[in-house]
């Protein structure tokens, strides 16, 4: 087992080079995933920004779905940032693309608008503590509804002309979601809080390990 | 400055002095989208079918045109802004972004695109030029550009103007990448000696290039491009794809060389493959084979200087 939580930015497509400069940031190596098989070597996956239709054909492309899919039941901490969250939605407003329902929720896709109509906005989220944080908001999808036990942790406010409050923050377990784009800003207090996710992640899955190793394994590889 | 002004030059010097401020949204919004398409294939459609085929293979964005370059190179004529129709029934076919091209310093062929909801814009040498001097002032536009670049002083000099993304001029419509591979090699060695000059050589090295002084010194800080760095113009192969994302572009252009291949379907996907295991020759070969002929195309040194397109602009 690693003596250090590794983190993996999913670079099929899109902006998995600045989450990388993110975690560098905060001192946490980081791998690109382009293959399958490296999904064992960390304890925390963040799907980037992106295009969704995009990515959803490259996981499946590159047959990424199914161990993904037990990694993240194993445990493994998981955060989608915009096209990441529709990415690992349960459901879609719109039937295209399908998504892979590794977190309870249903998302609309460019809810705001088309690229015209992209935006900055402040952000309070739970388990952020300080200021709040300078969110990106680009073709953004929205959670319009949560299942069980999905916390949210950040809403857009109502506005004027009658839009409803919407989520765009939300967590279950170590599943994180977020609609807006922390990498493309100087604030690295989100990457912190998944940074943790992960780490506990590493600590479950080192508790597990020596009976994983006697059972599963056979003595010559221990 | 004391009186503010409407001009658009003065506005752009004022929008570079805010871009440095975390708080301004617009330009991080505008840059934004194109750091979402990096790694990723923008691919030529002229019908809403062919930007579903170029979806469902899973480019990040189509170009909505009439005729792909290669029949603008053969018709001849003047080519112009497409359809409103055209470009409208392609965003309607597809949920990625949909980029249109504007003639060069076509402002109002522009003001039409943003009208029509166009995710972006290319400033484009593959149509006729509408002004031999000037090109637009993007920073008056929502809508973000796309611009071509031969050499870090066209760049800049377009980022200068407000474009948000920066794209190679290779030779249009030949399935010919060596004009592609010139350009982006050489926008990567200006930038190379601009970071390895002595801060007080930017100012002859701005002069040389003919660029903006402040985005000569931001390059020399950063050692890229302030904007999302693509390849265009005769990539017509994956391996043609995958050399100009090991030289060192951010994601590829295709123009003419997915619908006028054998196999469109197959090759988008092929091309497509190949830009994200650009780095990986066991994957590569594997995603070459079976892909019937690439388009045909014209040996692009044998174009005569004033039939090329990428000389339009400065």
């Amino acid at each position: 087992m690693p003596d250090q939580t590794r983190i993996g930015v999913l670079a099929l497509q899109g902006d998995f080079a600045e989450h990388i400069h993110m975690l560098e940031l905060l001192g946490v190596p980081a791998i690109e995933v382009r293959k399958v098989e490296q999904l064992e070597e960390i304890d925390g996956l963040i799907i980037p920004g992106g295009e969704s239709t995009t990515i959803v054909k490259l996981l499946h492309m590159f047959e990424f779905v199914d161990a993904l899919r037990a990694r993240v039941e194993s445990g493994m901490a998981l955060w989608g940032t915009c096209a990441g969250m529709i990415v690992i939605a349960r459901e879609l407003a719109d039937p295209y693309p399908t998504p892979l329902d590794l977190i309870d929720i249903n998302v609309a896709r460019n809810y705001f608008g088309r690229q015209v109509d992209s935006f900055e906005a402040e952000l309070y989220i739970t388990g952020i503590e300080g200021d709040p944080m300078r969110a990106v908001f680009i073709r953004a999808p929205i959670v319009q509804s949560t299942g069980d036990s999905v916390e949210t942790l950040a809403v857009v406010p109502a506005k004027e002309d009658g839009t409803p409050e919407q989520a765009v923050a939300v967590r279950k377990g170590r599943v994180l979601a977020t609609s807006f784009h922390p990498e493309l800003t100087e604030d690295t207090r989100l990457h912190a809080l998944f940074v943790s996710l992960a780490e506990e992640s590493r600590t479950d899955s080192t508790d597990r390990s020596p009976i994983r190793q006697t059972t599963e394994e056979s003595p010559s590889t221990v | 400055m004391a009186t503010s002004t409407t001009n658009g030059t003065a506005k752009g010097a004022q929008r570079w002095k805010e871009m440095s401020k975390p708080e301004v949204g617009d330009w991080r919004v505008k840059g934004g989208l194109a750091q979402m398409l990096k790694g990723g294939v923008i691919m030529d459609v002229v019908t809403p079918d062919q930007a579903k085929i170029a979806e469902d293979a899973g480019a990040v964005s189509v170009m909505a045109l009439e005729r792909v370059p290669s029949d603008i190179r053969r018709d001849g004529g003047v080519a112009r802004m497409s359809d409103p129709d055209l470009i409208s029934g392609i965003i309607d076919a597809v949920s990625i972004p949909v980029m249109a091209k504007a003639r060069i310093g076509h402002f109002v062929e522009a003001q039409v695109l943003e009208a029509l909801g166009v995710d972006y814009c290319d400033e484009s040498e593959v149509l006729t030029p509408a002004d031999d001097e000037f090109h637009i002032d993007k920073w008056q536009f929502k809508m973000p550009y796309v611009c071509g670049a031969r050499n870090i002083g066209e760049a800049l000099r377009r980022i200068g103007e407000g474009a948000a993304m920066i794209r190679t001029k290779g030779e249009a419509g030949t399935g010919d990448v060596v004009h592609a591979v010139t350009h982006a090699r050489q926008i990567l060695a200006d930038i190379r000696a601009i970071q390895n000059a002595p801060t007080e050589e930017l100012m002859s090295l701005a002069r040389d290039y003919q660029a903006p002084y402040e985005l000569v010194v931001e390059v020399a800080r950063t050692g890229k491009l302030p904007v999302v760095n693509f390849a265009a113009g005769g990539i017509a192969t994956p391996a043609d794809a995958a050399l100009l994302m090991q030289i060192g572009v951010e994601g590829v252009f295709v123009g003419s060389g997915i619908f006028k291949s054998d196999n469109p379907a197959k090759m988008a996907a092929a091309i497509v493959k190949a830009t994200t295991h650009y780095n990986d020759p066991d994957m590569l070969a594997e995603i070459s084979r079976g892909l019937g002929d690439a388009m045909s195309g014209i040996e692009a040194n044998k174009i005569p200087q004033e039939q090329q397109l990428q000389t339009r602009g400065w």
